[in-house]
């Protein structure tokens, strides 16, 4: 039998209200967080998954069923004891002012500090140690105020660490970050799974990012919640159907979504290296089926004295554009 | 990522940095690691604090006190003002009764109401998480002008010649009922805190009550006659010299027991720099620190509304000068600060309202913004770094 960090036994979730009866989110959530692994949440705007996050780590109350921080009642835990367990990292990083970065993870020492938050050498150590775990020791002596979101959010979940919590709950944590800063967060928080023990979640809409760094995503939905690695989840088609909307489909052999091909007129692009690749793609942006065999037109790379052009062929005709835009543009003309 | 692979969860960075053996090994990252504890170690964990600014605060505070004591209309040389003070007696039996009785209790009053005023102003801004937060928001000032206005404007003819013929126990009176109408919306403001979730909720209830009450005000004060009104002003226009020496330890008392609470506070005030939630789960018992809050607020506040008038400025001003003086958001730092900023700020006041030389006396409320707000905006214009 696995130890589980955090488990829950027949969760339920949602919002009390006193009129119209409770709200439910998830029904009898069976859930289990291990040490070393970071898990995933990935679902729809609305499907629960800040509550179920809210609701793990004790800042809203479940509607029923328990929830054990290693085999101890979460219910029965005060809010310090709480806080050496479970650490949270919330979607806007706070931005207080006249602190510094330091000061900002010496923050995450609270639930281990006296009553007036005095750090030892013992606290220090450790802050120093997050800081450099999420490699921010350029950032540490600078003004909060001066840092950008994306370090911000690092400082947060330096923050986070510090609080040596076994448990790490992230609440869309790169929504207002760039790409190469999320998928940067991503690879920082699989390496904090792996290399300091920490029992992650992580609540995110990148399902690229969370395909390739989790070891398991919960797939929450409407009505249930489908639990496995990320690979079992795509094949058994359960992406597909959680996010598949009109006109989006989820491509199982891409690993991402697609948008449906439109019944346009059907294109073919000779020749197979980075340019023929971003042609088909400008082409599928305005409307054509791309395929392999002849089709209404026929767009290929060719060169005349190492001068590279493209050769447009529709219609019995035969044209030469030196830019994707004009090729798309003399389309445009040639069906309108 | 070394420094991760390791047991224990974080290896030390580096002691020997710190006791100068660094230079003997010098692998980059280690080093760089250390550089960052030491810098750290060395000015505690909040880079770029200037908590020498204290050490200025205290000798202004020194300075201020002694001039608030030795000036006034009658002028009184220094060293019978100090055997005055220590020995109780002066050449002039005039001069000893000057200090003892009118100069040193205006003197303490103007302090500690200033120290009361800073602190619940640094408290209200950091739970409210807003810059424009200040002691009254939470309705205390209109509950003791309620009190105030109700003796002053509704008692008959009888109660008039009472006020005005028993002086000093008129004072009490009015002190008493302000200091009732503070402490009952302040109860009224607790029993909301005891029962909302959020630090909004219970600022929009707050100002709300402070709107009923004033409302309430503005209702006595239009069917009142006129020389009652301008009584009701005079008491609004706020000031340090209602006190008596013998009236003082009662306000020392509340000032006292709401500086004792806030400072059992300030690591959950810390912690919501970083919002409630945050809070949360950094382990702070939000509940308690928000009744905590409210308790220490009412007073700090209370009292000094009472005793004082309602002194507009100083509590809103303080906290936003000592954060800018001292480089810093840590309540360690913040709230004695605050002590002494506002004593400084109330004492400065003071002294102005009452300028030497002459017998004119300024209403204090119009002393504290017309000093104040120009030295504020300087503060905070030179230190802006971001929004406040």
């Amino acid at each position: 039998m696995t130890a589980y960090a955090l488990e829950t036994r027949a969760l339920t979730i949602g919002y009390r209200r006193r009129r119209q009866g409770d709200v439910v989110l998830a029904r009898e959530l069976d859930l289990g967080l291990q040490k070393g692994k970071l898990v995933g949440l990935l679902g729809p705007n609305g499907v629960g998954k800040s509550t179920l996050l809210r609701t793990l780590a004790g800042m809203q109350k479940a509607l029923a069923g328990r929830i054990l921080l290693g085999g101890q009642d979460l219910a029965t835990l005060s809010p310090g004891a709480l806080a050496r367990r479970l650490s949270m990292v919330l979607t806007a990083a706070p931005q207080p002012n006249m602190m510094n970065g330091y000061a900002l993870v010496a923050l995450g020492r609270h639930p281990h500090s006296d009553w007036l938050g005095r750090l030892t050498t013992e606290d220090h150590k450790a802050v120093a140690w997050a800081i450099s775990a999420v490699s921010a020791d350029d950032l540490a002596a600078n003004p909060l105020a001066e840092l950008s979101d994306g370090q911000r959010q690092k400082l947060m979940i330096a923050r986070a660490l510090a609080q040596e919590a076994d448990i790490m709950l992230l609440d869309e944590p790169t929504a207002y970050l760039d790409l190469p800063r999320r998928v940067e967060t991503m690879q920082l928080l699989k390496r904090l799974a792996r290399k300091a023990e920490r029992a992650i979640l992580v609540s995110t809409h990148d399902l690229d990012l969370a395909l390739r760094n989790c070891d398991q995503l919960w797939l929450m939905r409407q009505d249930d919640m489908a639990i496995g690695a990320p690979e079992d989840l795509v094949l058994q088609g359960q992406l597909g159907e959680t996010f598949s909307a009109a006109g989006i489909n989820f491509d199982e052999r891409l690993g991402a979504f697609v948008l449906d091909s439109p019944r346009g007129r059907r294109a073919k692009v000779s020749g197979d290296g980075t340019e023929a690749m971003w042609m088909r793609r400008a082409l599928e942006r305005s409307g054509y089926n791309i395929c392999e065999e002849s089709g209404e037109l026929e767009v290929t790379r060719r060169s005349r004295g190492g001068a590279p052009f493209w050769h447009l062929r529709m219609n019995g005709r035969a044209s030469e554009h030196l830019t994707v835009e004009a090729v798309l543009e003399a389309l445009e003309s040639e069906w309108s | 990522m070394s420094q991760l692979a390791g047991k224990p969860a974080h290896p030390a960075p580096s002691e020997r940095i710190w006791t100068g053996e660094a230079k003997k090994q010098r692998s980059a990252p280690r080093a760089k690691r250390g550089i960052l504890a030491l810098r750290a170690w060395q000015s505690r964990e909040f880079t770029g604090a200037k908590p020498m600014m204290m050490l200025v605060l205290l000798a202004l505070l020194g300075a201020l006190l002694l001039l608030s004591l030795s000036l006034g209309s009658a002028s009184i040389p220094f060293d019978q003002i100090l055997s005055a003070l220590f020995s109780g007696e002066a050449e002039r039996h005039a001069w000893t009764s000057i200090v003892l009785k009118f100069r040193l209790p205006k003197t303490l009053t103007a302090m500690l109401a200033g120290m009361a005023l800073g602190v619940s102003g640094l408290l209200m801004q950091t739970y409210f998480r807003n810059p424009l937060a200040e002691p009254f928001v939470l309705g205390v000032s209109a509950g003791a002008s309620l009190g105030v206005a109700l003796v002053v404007l509704t008692s008959g003819a009888a109660g008039g010649a009472l006020l005005a013929g028993l002086g000093l126990a008129g004072d009490l009176l009015l002190t008493a009922t302000a200091g009732l109408g503070a402490a009952a919306t302040m109860g009224l403001v607790l029993f909301v805190a005891l029962r909302v979730q959020s630090s909004v909720t219970l600022l929009i209830l707050g100002l709300m009550f402070g709107y009923l009450v004033a409302s309430m005000v503005s209702l006595l004060l239009y069917f009142a006659l006129p020389e009652r009104i301008q009584a009701y002003i005079n008491w609004t226009f706020g000031s340090f010299s209602g006190v008596t020496i013998e009236q003082l330890p009662i306000l020392a008392l509340f000032v006292l027991a709401g500086l004792l609470l806030s400072a059992a506070l300030v690591k959950p005030l810390n912690a919501l720099l970083l919002g409630e939630d945050y809070a949360r789960s950094l382990g702070a018992n939000l509940k308690w620190a928000r009744i905590g809050i409210v308790i220490a607020t009412a007073l700090l506040v209370s009292a000094v509304t009472a005793f004082c008038g309602p002194i507009a400025f100083i509590g809103l001003a303080v906290p936003h000068l000592c954060r800018g003086l001292l480089a810093s958001a840590d309540h360690r730092l913040l709230l004695p600060g605050a002590c002494l900023a506002g004593a400084c700020v109330a004492l400065c006041a003071s002294l102005i309202a009452e300028l030497p030389g002459n017998n004119l006396v300024l209403p204090l409320n119009v002393v504290t913004a017309i000093l104040g707000a120009p030295v504020v905006i300087l503060v905070v214009l030179r230190h802006a770094r971001g929004k406040l």
